[in-house]
């Protein structure tokens, strides 16, 4: 099976306070860690355990900057077989109907049988997945938290919806499946495994090569700004030692209830 | 100004929550729309959630079919293309079911999509101006939307507060106009999420933790700290997906509903999906390093501190009490 795998290079939210920069603009990018997208990295250990069973190859490919390089290398070295970077100046101002644009016309210079996205990314949005799928005219499953492989023209797939239940459907190749964390355990990535894939040429193709027009690349959707909300009247801060804090939280879980 | 419909998620004859948010969301669009509901379904079920939607919204637009008893949001989205007029706007809930169906849809509709919106400030001229979060409600931002061409928005599940207009709005049953009916994808069941060792949705206290316990040893701390309190142990889902926990102790829109009376978060940022199992007003405390994160803006309490070395101070004390 040969599988696609979008991955997006974003600041990791656990590792950075995300703040506002002084002109309020955007969020203060310096000093951020980055990594691949959370969902993506279980979108590319799946594929690469499909692979395993089915045989085929995994290619990773992002929309990004020079810096992005370092999360396809990374998922590489992960096992994923070949990477693509989609870079271009004209691709930087675009929303996620953008991306999906730049994407398919990707998808469109390969031969993929299966194409994976993560269900969400640092913006929230969920959206890049069924975009893409939509463009294509491919069948699309999001949130998916479990891949079967019967013949090779579908699929048997389970989403994770409400309260943790799971909706099983059959689906046909080639679709596109945007795939939920805990749907398998991403493989560790060690130095070694870095260093092995380190001088590994990647190949970048630009809107010429893709053949995407500017014109379609147009935001319908345009962020203004970010801010911080103030939203209600948010929590009562204790402070003071924490001898001090914990009498007081005593004190308040007596009055709730909180203590048996 | 353009068409509005918002389109009834509803499970076994009962409409979702959040199918009345979505006429408030309308209304914040367009305070004059009449705004039409679309709901798709199979027999008595889908009669009895037309009928009630038509209490609320001016008119119900009603597909009926065998194929729909079950929501495929692959089956969906090609009705809504031919149903639905061009230059419309669509709402639809931000579930599961909605990111299944909503970002095709915009493309099919050849509109824009605002996904996972938490305020709609109004509409200038042919732009609409909306609120959305970024970095798991780290921060805000303002987006505009060119909705020239129509736009498919997802609001947020309980952002917007119920309408309870009381209209008696007309159903109109569209199941003619449904066509063939073929999709891609075929629905096969519903596995029901497994049942754990406890049931955390009858705890009156949870120790609930996040990504912020950083380590599966740790979670003996929490452990320590619920057993002093005569409470129980949940958590968010990294905890789950890490399979440090059972799935049955996930709170959140994709685990479990808690109702409890004291609600501890310990090293949870607070994201939407987690909160969203969060019901009946507990009284919450939050502990967390990051004196930024969005946990604080709905606790009842906040505390700025490492869980690793709160947690265990506030068990000592705790029995040093007793
Ligand atoms: C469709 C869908 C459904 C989802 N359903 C759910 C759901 O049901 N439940 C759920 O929880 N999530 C759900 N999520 C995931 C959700 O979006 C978040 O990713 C998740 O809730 C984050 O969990 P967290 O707060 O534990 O981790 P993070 O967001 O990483 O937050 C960790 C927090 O711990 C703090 N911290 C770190 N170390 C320490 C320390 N030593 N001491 C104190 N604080 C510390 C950090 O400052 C941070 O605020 C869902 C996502 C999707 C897309
Ligand atoms: N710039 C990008 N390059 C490649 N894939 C992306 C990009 N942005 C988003 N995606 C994919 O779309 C998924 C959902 O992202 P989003 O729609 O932005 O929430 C991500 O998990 C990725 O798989």
């Amino acid at each position: 099976m040969e599988i696609l795998v979008c991955i997006k290079r974003v600041p990791d939210t656990s590792e950075n306070e995300i703040t506002l920069n002084s002109a309020g603009n955007d969020i203060e990018r310096d000093d951020l860690v980055y990594s691949v997208n959370e969902w993506d990295n279980y979108a590319v250990e799946e594929a690469i355990q499909i692979v395993d069973r089915v045989g085929g190859s995994v290619t990773v490919v992002t929309v990004g900057d020079d810096e992005s390089e370092e999360v396809l290398r990374r998922e590489m070295a992960m096992g994923a077989n070949n990477g693509l970077l989609l870079s271009d100046d004209a691709f930087a101002e675009t929303d996620g109907r953008g991306i999906a644009t730049i994407l398919k016309a990707a998808v469109e210079k390969g031969n993929y049988d299966l194409i994976l996205t993560g269900a969400m990314a640092d913006d929230g949005a969920g959206q890049v997945g069924g975009m893409l799928a939509a463009m294509l005219d491919y069948p699309f499953a999001s949130v998916v938290n479990k891949i079967e492989t019967g013949d090779d023209k579908k699929l048997k797939i389970g989403r994770e919806i409400e309260g943790g239940n799971q909706e099983i459907s059959e689906i046909e190749l080639p679709c596109v499946l945007s795939i939920q964390t805990g749907i398998n355990e991403p493989r560790y990535v060690g130095i070694r495994g870095i260093r092995k894939v380190a001088s590994v040429e990647i190949p970048t193709m630009g809107a010429g090569d893709l053949g995407v027009d500017a014109g379609a690349l147009a935001p319908k959707v345009k962020r203004l700004d970010y801010f911080v909300p103030e939203m209600g009247e948010g929590a009562e801060m204790l402070e003071g030692s924490t001898e001090e804090i914990i009498a007081k939280l005593l004190e308040m879980l007596k009055a709730k209830g909180g203590l048996k | 100004m353009a068409q509005i419909f918002a389109y009834i998620v509803h499970k076994d004859g009962v409409a979702d929550d959040t199918a009345l948010e979505l006429l408030t969301a309308a209304k914040k669009i367009d305070p004059a729309a009449s705004v039409t509901a679309i709901v798709t379904g199979h027999g008595a079920e889908l009669d009895a959630v037309a009928n009630e939607m038509a209490k609320a919204y001016n008119e119900v637009w009603k597909f009926d079919n065998p194929a729909l008893a079950y929501p495929n949001a692959e089956l969906v989205r090609p009705l809504l293309v031919k149903a639905v007029p061009s230059g419309s706007i669509v709402l639809i809930a931000h579930d599961t079911f909605g990111m299944d169906l909503a970002p095709g849809l915009s493309i099919k509709m050849d509109a824009a999509f605002v996904p996972d919106v938490a305020d709609i400030e109004g509409v200038d001229g042919e732009t609409l101006k909306l609120v959305r979060q970024e970095f798991g409600g780290q921060v805000s931002t303002h987006v505009t939307a060119d909705i020239s061409g129509g736009a498919v928005l997802t609001p947020r599940g309980g952002v917007f507060a119920a309408t309870e207009s009381g209209v008696s709005g007309a159903v109109v049953d569209k199941s003619g106009e449904i066509g063939e009916l073929s999709a891609k994808r075929r629905f096969i069941e519903v596995v029901a999420a497994e049942v754990g060792d406890v049931d955390i949705t009858k705890e009156d206290v949870l120790v609930s933790i996040g990504r912020g316990i950083e380590d599966q040893d740790n979670i003996e701390i929490a452990e320590e700290l619920a057993k002093a309190m005569g409470a129980v142990v949940s958590c968010s889902r990294p905890i789950v997906d890490a399979k440090w926990l059972e799935k049955s102790r996930q709170v959140g829109t994709s685990g479990q509903t808690v109702k409890p009376k004291v609600y501890l978060a310990c090293g949870i940022s607070g994201s939407f999906q987690h909160l969203g199992g969060i019901k009946g007003n507990p009284f919450i405390v939050a502990i967390n390093k990051n004196p930024k994160a969005p946990i604080f803006q709905v606790a009842d309490v906040g505390i700025v501190a490492d869980i690793l070395e709160f947690m265990p101070e506030l068990t000592e004390a705790i029995s040093e009490a007793n």
